[in-house]
Formats: C-alpha cells, sequence, structure tokens
C-alpha cells in the first residue's frame, strides 16, 4: 500500500484529537491540502483558521501552549520553516513551548508549483534552533506513530511531511522510538542513512547493490535531532562507508547531521545523495528526483563510489 | 477610584521609575525612555486590575501580561519585584551573566512573567492565542499586552489584529504606548503608523484613547473595555517618553541609553522632588 505521509498525519491527528481533549490544530488556509480538515471535521470547536498569516500561526500557537494546550500547527514546510522562522525560533523555542509544527509539502517532491514552494532548506533551519525536536517519517505508519509521539513528549517538534504518496515500510505494528534509528537492513560493505520518502529508494537502491554482490546497511533515521549518534557510529566502525540521502539541501540537512558526528567520532568516508545547493523547478515528482539526482541509481552509485574511498 | 487608592498606585509608580533608572544605571545598558512611559499603566494592571497569584504564579486561572514591547523589561521587572514576585535587590542583577533578568523577558526564568518576548510583533499572536485558549475553556480570565507604537510598523501585529477581532477575543485588552518615539526618531519620520485608532477601528476592534499617565482614564478604560462582548479592546495611550525625568522627557535618544552615576543621582532626586 501507498500513502502520503501527510495523509496518515491527518489521520493521525484526528484519531489523537479523540484521545486528548488538550490537543488544539491551526492552519493557515491550506487545511485541505496539510490535512487538518480531517480533524476540523471531527473536532471544530478546536481548530482554527488563522488564514495566510504563518507568523500569527506560530505566534498564537505559542500563546496556546503558555496556558496548556497541545496546538498542532500546519502549512507547507516551506511558509512553517521559512516565513515563521523567527516567531518558531523566539515565541515557541526560546520559552520551550510545546507547539507541535507539522509542516507537508516539503522538498522537491511538492512538484508542479515549483521551486518557491519547495523547501529544501527547512531541515537544516530547524534542527538549529535549540530545544527543537525534528522528524521526518518514512511512511504512513511511522508518521502515525510519530505524531502520537509528538503529542505525548513536552516541548517543541518539527514533524516534515510531504505530498507524495511513499510505499509502506512499515505495518501497524512498528513502534516508533524517538532518537533511534531503525536498521531496515543489514550490510557490512557500506551504510545507506536515509531520511524521509528518500528510505524507500534507499532501500531500493541496497536490493540493486544485493543483487551485484554487495551487503550494504540501511538506516532509517527519522529523528534528525536529536540524531541516534551510537547506530551511526557504529555503523561507521562496522561499514567502514556511508552515503547519505535525503530530498532536501546537502546544505544543513542530514548529511550535516551525520558529518558532524562521524568528524567527532569516527572520521570514514562519507558520500551525499541531496539537492546540490540549487534550486528545484516544476514538474511532476518523479521528473525532479530523476532531475536532481535522487534515485535509486544515484544512490547506487555515490554507494560504489563510497567503498572505492575506503582504505 | 478613590483619593487613597490613587495616592497609593502614585507612590508605586514613583518607586518603579527609581527602580528603573537604578536597575539600567547598575546595567549600563537597557532602555529607560519606552519603560517610563509605561509605568502608570504598569502600575495600575499588577496593583490594581490584573488578578495574579503570588503564591502560585503559574495558576491558570490567572490573568496574563504579555509585554510584547519587551525592550520595555525594566518596567515589568520593577513592577513584579514591588509586587512581591522577587526581591527588589535582584533587580540589580538586570542584564547581568547568571541573572534571571534577561535583557528582555524570559518566561522560563522568573516567576511572574507570562510570555518571552522582546522581538518586536509577536508579543499580540501570543496574548491572542492565550485569549482563545480562555475561550475554548470557557475561562474568564482576562489578556493583557503592551505595545509599543513603533511596533505597529511589524506586519505580525495586523496578522493577530485580525485574528483577535475575527474570533471576537473580547478578553484581550492591548494598550498602545503612544510615546511618538522610536529609535531612529519620531515616528512618523520613520515610518508613519498614523493614524492608529483609525487603524485599530477599521480592523474590527473596541477603541479608546486616553492619557496613559493618568490613572482615573486608565482605570474607566479597562473596566469599560470588560463591558464589550463581541471584540477586543485597544487603548491608546498617549504617553511620554522618558515621563517625569526632564532631560529624558520626549527625547529619542534615551530609547536605549543607561544614565551614568552621576546622572543616575540627578535623576533619583528629581523623581523624589517631583513625586510625593
Amino acid at each position: 500500500m501507498a500513502k502520503a505521509t501527510r495523509e496518515a498525519y491527518g489521520e493521525a491527528l484526528e484519531k489523537m484529537g479523540g484521545l486528548c481533549s488538550n490537543i488544539v490544530v491551526l492552519d493557515a488556509d491550506l487545511s485541505k491540502s496539510t490535512k487538518t480538515c480531517v480533524f476540523a471535521k471531527s473536532y471544530p470547536e478546536r481548530f482554527f483558521n488563522v488564514g495566510i498569516a504563518e507568523q500569527n500561526l506560530a505566534g498564537v500557537a505559542a500563546g496556546l501552549a503558555a496556558t496548556g494546550k497541545i496546538p498542532f500547527i500546519s502549512t507547507f514546510a516551506m511558509f512553517a520553516s521559512g516565513r515563521a522562522y523567527e516567531q518558531i525560533r523566539n515565541s515557541i523555542c526560546y520559552p520551550k513551548l510545546n507547539v507541535k509544527i507539522a509542516a507537508t509539502h516539503a522538498g522537491l517532491t511538492v512538484g508542479e508549483d515549483g521551486a518557491s514552494h519547495q523547501s529544501i532548506e527547512d531541515i537544516s533551519l530547524m534542527r538549529s534552533i535549540p530545544n527543537m525536536t525534528v522528524l521526518v517519517p518514512a511512511d504512513g505508519n511511522e508518521t502515525c506513530q510519530a505524531i502520537q509521539f509528538a503529542a505525548e513528549y513536552d516541548g517543541p517538534v518539527y514533524i516534515r511531511l510531504g505530498r507524495m504518496a511513499v510505499p509502506d515500510l512499515f505495518t501497524e505494528e512498528y513502534r516508533f522510538k524517538h532518537g533511534k534509528a531503525v536498521c531496515l537492513v543489514e550490510g557490512t560493505d557500506a551504510t545507506i542513512a536515509a531520511t524521509g520518502i528518500m528510505v524507500h529508494i534507499a532501500k531500493e537502491a541496497a536490493e540493486k547493490l544485493q543483487t551485484e554482490g554487495f551487503s550494504i546497511r540501511v538506516l532509517n533515521i527519522h529523528t534528525i535531532k536529536p540524531i541516534d549518534k551510537d547506530a551511526i557510529v557504529k555503523a561507521a566502525e562496522q561499514t567502514g562507508a556511508i552515503v547519505t540521502c535525503e530530498e532536501h539541501s546537502i546544505i544543513g540537512g542530514l548529511s550535516s547531521a551525520v558529518a558532524e558526528v562521524l568528524v567527532e567520532n569516527f572520521p570514514v568516508p562519507m558520500e551525499r545523495v541531496g539537492v546540490r545547493d540549487t534550486f528545484g523547478e516544476s514538474g511532476i515528482p518523479k521528473e525532479l528526483l530523476k532531475k536532481y539526482g535522487l534515485t535509486a541509481d544515484d544512490v547506487v552509485l555515490a554507494v560504489k563510489k563510497v567503498i572505492a574511498r575506503k582504505a | 477610584m478613590n483619593i487613597e487608592l490613587i495616592n497609593s498606585l502614585t507612590e508605586k509608580t514613583l518607586n518603579i521609575r527609581k527602580n528603573i533608572i537604578r536597575m539600567i544605571t547598575q546595567a549600563q545598558s537597557g532602555h529607560p525612555g519606552g519603560s517610563l512611559s509605561a509605568v502608570e499603566i504598569l502600575t495600575y494592571l499588577y496593583f490594581k486590575e490584573m488578578n495574579i497569584d503570588l503564591s502560585n504564579s503559574k495558576n491558570p486561572k490567572r490573568d496574563r501580561f504579555v509585554l510584547s514591547k519587551g525592550h520595555a523589561a525594566p518596567v515589568l521587572y520593577a513592577a513584579l519585584a514591588e509586587r512581591g514576585f522577587f526581591s527588589a535587590d535582584e533587580l540589580l542583577t538586570l542584564r547581568k551573566i547568571n541573572s534571571r533578568l534577561q535583557g528582555h523577558p524570559d518566561m522560563k526564568g522568573i516567576p511572574g512573567v507570562d510570555m518571552s518576548t522582546g522581538s518586536l510583533g509577536q508579543g499580540l499572536s501570543a496574548a491572542a492565542g492565550m485569549a482563545l485558549a480562555g475561550k475554548i475553556d470557557g475561562g474568564d480570565y482576562r489578556v493583557f499586552a503592551l505595545l509599543g507604537d513603533g511596533e505597529l510598523e511589524e506586519g505580525q501585529i495586523w496578522e493577530a489584529a485580525m485574528f483577535a477581532a475575527h474570533y471576537k477575543l473580547n478578553n484581550l485588552t492591548i494598550f498602545i504606548d503612544f510615546n511618538g518615539l522610536q529609535i531612529d526618531g519620531s515616528i512618523s519620520e520613520v515610518l508613519s503608523p498614523l493614524p492608529i485608532p483609525e487603524k485599530w477601528r477599521a480592523f474590527g476592534w473596541n477603541v479608546l484613547e486616553i492619557d496613559g499617565h493618568d490613572l482615573k482614564e486608565i482605570h474607566c478604560a479597562v473596566q469599560s473595555a470588560k463591558g464589550v462582548l463581541d471584540k477586543p479592546t485597544a487603548i491608546i495611550a498617549t504617553t511620554i517618553k522618558g515621563k517625569c525625568i526632564r532631560k529624558m522627557e520626549n527625547a529619542a535618544e534615551w530609547h536605549g541609553k543607561a544614565p551614568s552615576i552621576s546622572e543616575c543621582e540627578e535623576f533619583l532626586f528629581e523623581l523624589s522632588r517631583g513625586g510625593l
């Protein structure tokens, strides 16, 4: 089955709304796209549209959290992390208020809307703020778990969600452990550390490489912050090379988070699959992933390159 | 308000003004002008109007105050100390390393501060969020906020203004400290937010215009706001930046400048003489 993480978010939020009356949801005129409309339908008295005003969206959420509410706020990742960056930093994270920012339509796979709507910097922006937790679920079931975690955790959380449907990697029995990477495939020649929609692409690449005789580990890094240092260091020690894989700029996102861990603990050759410091453009998601180097074939090439660099 | 109450509040304003001067002098940085312009407003709120709980500063039923113009932190700290949230001695740690009294208010640091502020334009949204929470829960607390007039140049203020009117947050009352000056000069020269009352009316607010140094006018405006059932209220309080210290009055250069030790003594003497 395939489902967009934003779809899973809408369903999970509605479910959490039934379990916790303190949850309130705010959207900035995109509730049909972000899927907060599902919650709005069931709990209209706890849903507030702030209109096209993302700075106020973040600020009102801060005030709600200061009184004990658990606000989930949603808009596109571009506007949440970009337009409201300073409100998230100063009004939410500095006082460590309990606001959940569920940002949808992240990355290039927004598609036809083009570069103005394709957020490829949000992980970088959000993970650099003190007190912030950053989650990037890889499929619908993991999204559901991440939303439950976010609702129960006390503090600001940024959850990065996508527009495009992604195949299921996990069953409903899967349990998300905050800050703990998930090893999807064991391997010894190299490790692919991937996040979000790139996890299933990384898995596909590992399968291709296996047919060529390589043994490749695949880590799903669903929590970018706090990053799972142990899993990354262990992967470096045991496989000797790492490829990161993200639908985000190669500057400041997962690749930087992994590189920071390696350089301080166990430096090994590393290659990065991601958007190479350029803006995106209009197109269907599949075409965009191909043009910007985010396919399984690109990952295969990066893995071969990194293995060749092993001493 | 009877004369005894007015006299007692006036005495508080004098102590608060003296402490503002003392703490900014000790810190050798801070914002005296816009702190002194708001003394009567904060004195009224903290000593007459607001339902607050000294023994439980986080009491969920309390009234809230958000200092959207966070650079006026000295007037908030001086009022909180005067009210008894912490010792007045601590005021002299303002802006110093390891102090709870940050240059701009930090709600995690000090009891009585309901919201962290400092970056202009953000406090009104938070105050609106608190007021909305009161509506959701059917709570009967009220939320107050103090905005600068220069702060009205921030776009987020008008997003929040639309929001509060749309959701009929009549439990939200804001003061606009209309002292007419910002760092670079007069508000009408830098980037005019005038006319202020017409703008708030057009955004759907109940608007009152008062002398922001007249305790009776502050009292009447705050009480009158309580009778409005379908709108938030904006009280445009005409004030004098640097109020009660002649050298500072209406002088933009005292927006963010600390007095020297000798100026401090001169100003404290002037306050004592001009006060009670």
